[in-house]
This record gives C-alpha cells, structure tokens and sequence, in this order.
C-alpha cells in the first residue's frame, strides 16, 4: 500500500488516513534531501509542471516552485496580472491553451471555491489545489500536520485550536480535515461572527473564549485575519480583536502547559500574534515553512508517479 | 518454485570474511575509505562487514547507507511508486575513496542510480564495488563488481535471495529456479 488514493489533491476531505500516512513518509526523505550540499534529486525531469495563480501568493507559490525545482521538474509560471483572463478568458480555455504546450501537472491557486475539483474533471493533468478562495489548502494543513507530528511525535490524540477569522480561512477546513483523520481533537475560537454557524457539523468544539481555548490545547494554530475578503465589518476594530484574541507572552507564560504555537503566514505581528510570541521557541513557525517543501515535494511525487507515458 | 542453496551458512561466513580480507589488502588503514551500503538490502552486508574490519583492524571504520529510490530510472514505469528508505550518510565523501556495497548484482541499473545519488554528497576520489553475489551475463549496463563474492550465472526468471541471521534467522543464499509450468 504505498499509493495515493487519489489522483488529483483538490483537497483533504478525499484524502485517507493511510494517503497522509504515505504522503508524510515520502516527506521525511524529502526533509533529509534538502538539507544536503545539493539539494536536488532527478526523479520528475521529464516532467512539466504550470503554477497557475489567479490570486496573489508569495510564500505557497515559492515553496511550489522550490518543491519542483528540487524534484527537477520543469516548470512554467503564470499569474493572473497580465494575462488573459483579464481578456475574458475562461478557466478551462487557459488551462487547456496552456496544457497543449504538453504540461502533465497543475499547480492551482483561485479565488473561487471549487476551482482545482471543477478544472481536475475537465483537462488532462494531475491537478494541485494551492488554495480555492475559502474552500480548501490542503498542503498547507498537510504540512501543518507533518510540523505538529515532528514536534510533538504524532498527532494522533493531540488537542489543536484553531484560531481566528474561520469564516474566510481554507486553511482553517483543511486542518480540521486533515487533523480530524489522523486521530487528533480540533477546537475553533474566535469572535462569533468569524465562526460559521453549522461548523459544529464538522465535529469540532467552538469556544470564544481564549483564554478557555488555550488551556485546553497541546496546539494553537493562529489564523491572520482576512481583510481582503471580509466585505463587511466583522468587528469592531482591529484593536479590539487583537485585545481578545491576540496570543502574546503573557498569556502563553500564564498557562499551565507548554503549548506549541502555529501560524500559516503572512504574520501580521501584533494583531493576532505579538513577535516574542512568534519569535519564541514554542513557535514552529519557520519549522512548517521549511517542511511546506518537503510536503510538496512528497505531494508532486507521488501524484507524478500517476502520470501515464506516452 | 525449486530453492537451491548456492551459499549455506559457513560459505557465507567464509566469503563474508575474504571480502573483508581483500578490501584490507587494497585499502591499508581505511583512513580515506569509507564504507556505504545501498538501501534496502545492501546496509546487511555493510553492517556485518563493518564488524570483521572493526575487529580484525581494531579501529572504528566509517559507514553509511543510501537511499537511491529518487535516482532510479523507473520512476513512473512502476505499478506505484516505491516508499523510499533512510540515507544515513554523516561525512563528507569529499576526495574519499567510497566502497559501495550491496547484495546482489543484477542488472546494474541500482548501482548507476547509486552512483548518481552518491555525487549529492560529494566528489569522491575514487568509487569501488563490492557485491556479495553477482548474477553475471544478466547486466543492462556496463558496471562490473570489483570485490565478488560467488558469481552465479542465472536464468531472467530466476530470483536470487540472500538471507540474514538477524532477519530471516539463517545467513544462507538461495536461488529460486521456477519450475516449467510454472
């Protein structure tokens, strides 16, 4: 059993237990290969990969591209600005304009929810979900789970909160996915407006207290909040969501326990994360960016091995 | 499947133990040499041989193994793709002179990828190979062994399996000849 079930990673609800268990196996080779003099295995160079960003992206996108340079993939670059979708193109027309130049992968990022399932049914190509507006980013929660399972051993039993702007986060779906496979407890907090209101469907505990949230915790993951997509007030101020749900050193030093801090970047430092808490060696902020490309890595090479030959 | 025993347990010993003997004619003091044994079955033959040399040489030799499973050349001409091992190199192969070893030398296809995965770690100064049983006239490429143990010569639908004390509870070779029915 060392195959994906899926032949596309749209997102973590189609993924197995086993899938993950597999996924993050091939990672830990990956780890081992990029903290070498060189950095780079043959496996994929024969094969073409299209980063495709109809949304801004700066860390998912390199770390992309650096998973797929490693692999010693091709690769070709495309982002929304400046090209023909402003024309009125349409999704599948660019893709496949851009598939006949013989491309066997898609690397997509959209602000439509359902964009990487709707294009993977419809063009001849391994597609990757980088992030469907407020829907899914499923290696980013791969990753985040593979971080927590480093730190803490497994994850399997461990306590994670997620908190923040829920309502807008596809980060926050994943995690809840991805962690609620592998075994673990999930619990969202936040202001009442930034929780959607059947997200206790999905299993999970909602608290609004902080305070309650991290007591009860071995993980926080700390969410940014989405400005970009909020378009009305949510809260009263940026001030004030920072007094109740910002993590700073005072609160993290008044718990009990020693808890592991999380957060999927961008940091807007001093809104819901203070930089000692960021900076602080409970954080594993820069360990999930380093283990972001060799998830990815994991993630190309095993949906890479699907590709049929010609 | 008709098994025949082609090493039994004192053979193996003894072969073991004249590897080891020709790697100290050629490599003196082993100050320069490194031992590396390919994954996953090659590591066996490094570990055992590692203990004569330490004892005979009484000083501690230099191992690793490696993990070749992104440097093969059947990546995608495979029913699913193989769950890679651990590389566990932790020096510099830098001008060293590197013994790789492994088990069985079949096609030569796994050597070429080691080789390829070896030059990640360094220029070594000189690359030897040391196999426990060579399945000669069967070879794809032109990678000869320096160091064989028992050359055997051998069918394509043969299989040869080379079984340790520590895991299958016997050190013994065995060649499985597929009977014609079969």
């Amino acid at each position: 059993m060392n195959n994906l079930s899926v032949d596309h990673l749209t997102g973590i609800k189609h993924l197995t237990r086993e899938d993950i268990e597999i996924i993050f196996q091939t990672a830990d080779s990956f780890k081992q290969v990029i903290n070498r003099p060189i950095k780079k295995v043959p496996s994929l160079r024969d094969i073409t990969i299209a980063n495709l960003f109809f949304e801004n992206s700066t860390r998912t996108k390199l770390s992309f591209e650096l998973a797929e340079k490693r692999l010693s993939a091709d690769v070709v670059n495309f982002s929304a600005s400046g090209s023909s979708v402003k024309k009125g193109e349409t999704l599948v027309d660019t893709v496949n304009n851009i598939l006949s130049m013989k491309v066997d992968m898609v690397v997509m990022r959209h602000a439509s929810p359902g964009a990487a399932k709707f294009l993977s049914e419809r063009v001849n190509a391994r597609v990757i979900n980088a992030g469907d507006g407020t829907h899914e980013h499923p290696t980013q929660a791969l990753l985040d789970s593979y971080s927590i399972r480093e730190r803490l051993g497994s994850v399997e039993g461990k306590k994670v909160v997620i908190v923040g702007d829920i309502l807008h986060s596809r980060v926050a779906l994943s995690n809840i996915y991805a962690l609620q496979k592998q075994g673990a407890e999930v619990m969202v907090c936040g202001p009442t407006t930034l929780i959607p209101k059947y997200i206790h469907e999905l299993g999970v505990h909602v608290e609004h207290n902080l305070m309650k949230a991290l007591n009860w915790c071995d993980v926080a993951n700390m969410l940014r909040i989405q400005l970009e997509r909020q378009d009305i007030q949510y809260f009263p101020s940026l001030r004030e969501y920072s007094m109740q749900y910002g993590l700073n050193k005072e609160i993290l030093d008044h718990l009990d326990k020693e808890i592991v801090v999380m957060h999927p970047g961008p940091i807007n430092r001093g809104v819901e994360i203070t930089s000692d808490v960021a900076d602080s060696k409970q954080s594993i902020i820069l360990n999930q960016v380093e283990n972001g490309v060799a998830v990815r890595m994991a993630v190309i090479y095993l949906l890479a091995s699907k590709i049929e030959r010609n | 499947m008709e098994k025949q025993v082609i090493l039994n347990e004192k053979q193996f010993t003894l072969t073991l133990l004249r590897l080891c003997h020709q790697l100290i004619e050629n490599h003196n003091d082993f100050s320069n040499t490194v031992l590396i044994g390919l994954q996953p079955r090659g590591i066996h033959v490094v570990n055992r041989m590692k203990k004569i040399l330490e004892e005979k040489l009484g000083q501690s030799i230099q191992c690793g193994n490696l993990d070749i499973t992104f440097y093969r050349d059947d990546f995608r001409r495979r029913e699913r793709p193989i769950i890679p091992s651990v590389t566990n190199i932790d020096f510099i192969i830098e001008g060293k002179v590197v013994v790789l070893i492994d088990d069985v030398l079949y096609t030569g296809r796994t050597i070429r990828s080691g080789l390829d995965a070896l030059m990640a770690f360094g220029r070594p100064a000189r690359v030897e190979l040391v196999t426990l049983i060579d399945r000669r006239f069967n070879r794809d490429l032109p990678i000869q062994a320096d160091y064989i143990g028992k050359a055997v010569d051998t069918l394509v639908s043969e299989r040869v399996s080379v079984e340790w004390a520590e895991i299958e509870g016997e050190d013994k070779v065995i060649l499985f000849t597929p009977k014609e029915h079969e």
